[in-house]
């Protein structure tokens, strides 16, 4: 028996808003439909939703669940949280917010929460008019998981949007790698791959933050990656607005060891004055933000 | 905790009798000793070891020296696939079903990863061989045959016998998985074809924590456990005493039972199972409507998923169990049903009712008077319908493409 918390067996016991919303003439009304899941799958949703107009604000939603406790709950869950908001505000709510609203969801049993997530937004989207596909890429690239149909991309936003780190996490928000299992090394490079990106990205973004300590302490050692995107970040937030103010540019083209090799273009590729130009504008602003043994060339 | 629950979950695990716990209970507290001791404090543990394991011998119609005793089911199935392959390592092909109970298809899953080849016998609808499927797969080189008397989840009863006699044309050793069977249908291992066979003690009445392996005398047979000289050196580990002499109790008491609690189960299950297909649109009885154990009745309720109809019955106290996945912590539905090539309309809905000598006319009573209602609740939230013309059908179309 799993654990469910009593607001979940309440909505089970005594779901909210279940049924379809009926076509309706009610001028300045018009009604939504989105379909997640599948039979094949054990759960699936199809998901209504009344909105004004004008508005654009939801009237009243209601839901169709075959699945099990959770997955009932869940439904029951997003159609009483997306009332009265706008569908703006309705596609912020994640599959994490419906889980809290059932304060928690047995983790093999977040996929439920995942599909009321989904459900929303391909209401949403058929309502807008706009296919689902662009906007979600979850069918496009590889098919990871044949068993379940999940594609990369989706696997790669869920890992992202609930900081997952084991491919078992990955498969109780989703199901993929929950049939033959053959796809859980692939998803566990999965993982990586979005952790690395993310790492690079908060480095980015921690980039000026860094250089700030490493002038005023000078002992900070960096890591390869770290070190990489800092030079990155100081060439496009220090370096290349002044050289694009005068008609040219540059490119960071690799870094090996203290090297840092860029390719001067515009006006810069062509000036006579190049040379000083890499030591004076480049090197010495990496070298101050960075790090002072960097040697700057030029390829 | 619940105890008056309405338990219809027995091919799970079933309640101990309190004759049995009458009996092991003093070799919990007063006859502890060690039965290998050369005291008499241990010695007349040994005594009582020796009848009980003539007990579990009566109700198998084996000789008590072909009795081995293990912790459970799952090592004796253990056991024996990998006894019976060392014993005959020049052989390297292995035949089994595709419906098999985890403690057997894993354990060839794993064999097959050391150079193994193994044939998953194959199902029809109703959870029935097909014996000339047997028959082709078997060659000179198949060390072991090892199928399920009967299906834990439908009940469906194999031929066992009839497997037996093609499976000893190829020299290969016939070991049965028999824990759904031991005590509910008859069994004579003196005119049986089988080689080895399997008991777990917590399906007869008996406690959890002790099973048996029956292995016909003359069968090569290599110990799984290694260590003293226990069990005539073929399971090594201090016995389970209390539990060894619950086994036995059980034993007798199912013995004793056998006729009729045979018919009462199979006149109640039969009554529980057409009241439900009489008041309830849209179910089907999954597998074989005759030959199957007495106790067991497995009913897919369309278009609902099984979790929820459990804990809807469990709201009444009533337990069975179910073949959809979200029952268990896997995400797919159960191998048995799915093999069976059920719609998935049907296989996620599947509710196992499997009753017991204890479970009364009342309790059935009880049973088909909350599942008609539990059903159209749960339908009523569905989006899938026997008429919906549009997204069930697609998908269904979908599926029988892939």
């Amino acid at each position: 028996m799993w654990d469910y918390t009593d607001k979940v067996l309440e909505l089970f016991y005594d779901p909210k808003n279940q049924g379809a919303i009926e076509e309706t003439s009610e001028p300045g009304v018009k009604l939504a439909m989105g379909e997640i899941g599948s039979i094949a799958c054990g759960d699936a949703l199809r998901l209504h939703l009344k909105v004004e107009v004008e508005s654009d604000k939801i009237l009243d939603a209601r839901f169709q669940t075959f699945g099990c406790t959770s997955a009932i709950a869940s439904s029951s869950a997003l159609t009483e949280m997306v009332k009265g908001l706008t569908l703006d505000e309705a596609l912020k709510v994640s599959n994490r917010d419906i889980a809290d609203y059932l304060g928690g969801l047995p983790e093999a049993k977040m996929h439920c929460s995942v599909m009321g997530q989904e459900a929303l937004e391909a209401a949403i989207y058929n309502y807008r008019g706009i296919p689902l596909a662009t906007h979600d890429d979850d069918d496009e690239g590889a098919l990871v998981c044949s068993c379940f149909g999940i594609s990369e991309a989706k696997i790669r936003r869920v890992v992202l949007e609930n900081n997952l780190t084991g491919a078992e996490e990955v498969t109780n928000y989703v199901k993929a790698g929950g049939g033959c299992g053959s796809c859980l090394a692939n998803i566990d490079d999965i993982i990586k791959s979005v952790q690395q990106e993310y790492a690079s990205a908060a480095i980015n973004d921690y980039g000026v933050k860094v250089a700030t300590e490493i002038v005023t302490s000078k002992e900070r050692s960096l890591t390869n990656v770290q070190k990489i995107a800092l030079i990155q970040k100081v060439l496009d937030e220090e370096i290349r607005p002044v050289l694009i103010a005068d008609g040219g540019d540059v490119e960071l083209y690799d870094v090996e060891g203290d090297r840092v090799k860029v390719v001067l273009q515009g006006a810069c590729g062509s000036c006579s004055s190049s040379t000083a130009t890499l030591k004076i504008a480049i090197e010495a602003r990496l070298q101050d933000r960075v790090s002072k043994n960097l040697v700057v060339e030029a390829v | 905790m619940q105890n008056n629950c309405i338990y219809l979950d027995n091919n799970a695990t079933t309640k101990v009798d309190s004759e049995v716990i009458e009996v092991m209970l003093p070799y919990l507290t007063d006859y502890y000793g060690n039965p290998s001791s050369m005291h008499t404090f241990g010695g007349q543990v040994g005594k009582a070891l020796r009848t009980a394991r003539e007990q579990l011998a009566a109700i198998l119609g084996a000789d008590q020296s072909e009795i081995v005793y293990t912790s459970c089911g799952t090592e004796g199935d253990n056991a024996a696939i990998r006894a019976a392959l060392l014993a005959h390592p020049e052989k390297r092909h292995i035949v089994t079903t595709q419906v098999e109970h985890p403690a057997v298809l894993n354990v060839c899953k794993q064999l097959e990863t050391q150079g193994y080849s193994v044939t998953y016998l194959s199902v029809n609808h109703q959870g029935q061989l097909d014996l000339d499927e047997l028959e082709a797969s078997l060659t000179g080189n198949t060390a072991l045959v090892t199928i399920m008397y009967a299906n834990n989840e439908t009940g469906t009863i194999f031929p066992i016998e009839q497997i037996g006699l093609r499976v000893k044309e190829y020299g290969a050793i016939f070991h049965v998985d028999a824990v759904q069977v031991v005590g509910k249908i008859p069994l004579n291992m003196k005119t049986s074809t089988v080689d080895m066979l399997t008991v777990s003690g917590h399906k007869l009445h008996g406690p959890k924590g002790i099973g048996a392996l029956y292995i016909r005398r003359g069968v090569r047979f290599r110990p799984f456990i290694l260590g003293g000289h226990q069990e005539r050196g073929r399971r090594a580990g201090t016995e389970n005493v209390p539990g060894i002499i619950a086994l036995g109790k059980a034993a007798e008491l199912e013995m004793l039972h056998l006729e009729e609690a045979n018919k009462r189960q199979t006149r109640l299950r039969d009554r529980l199972e057409q009241a439900l297909l009489t008041t309830i649109p849209d179910c089907v009885v999954n597998g074989d409507p005759t030959q199957r154990l007495p106790n067991t009745t497995n009913i897919g309720f369309k278009y609902i998923e099984g979790e929820a109809i459990l804990l809807s019955l469990n709201k009444y106290g009533i337990c069975a169990s179910s073949g959809s996945a979200c029952t268990s912590g896997s995400l797919e539905p159960s191998h048995v049903l799915r093999a069976m090539g059920l719609p998935y309309t049907t296989l996620h809905g599947s509710i196992r009712f499997s009753l017991c000598r204890y479970t009364t006319e009342a309790e059935i009573d009880q049973v088909i008077e909350v599942m008609p209602s539990i059903v159209e609740r749960l339908r009523a939230l569905s989006p899938f319908k026997n008429d919906d013309a549009g997204w069930l059908q697609e998908q269904e179309q979908a599926l029988a493409h892939r």
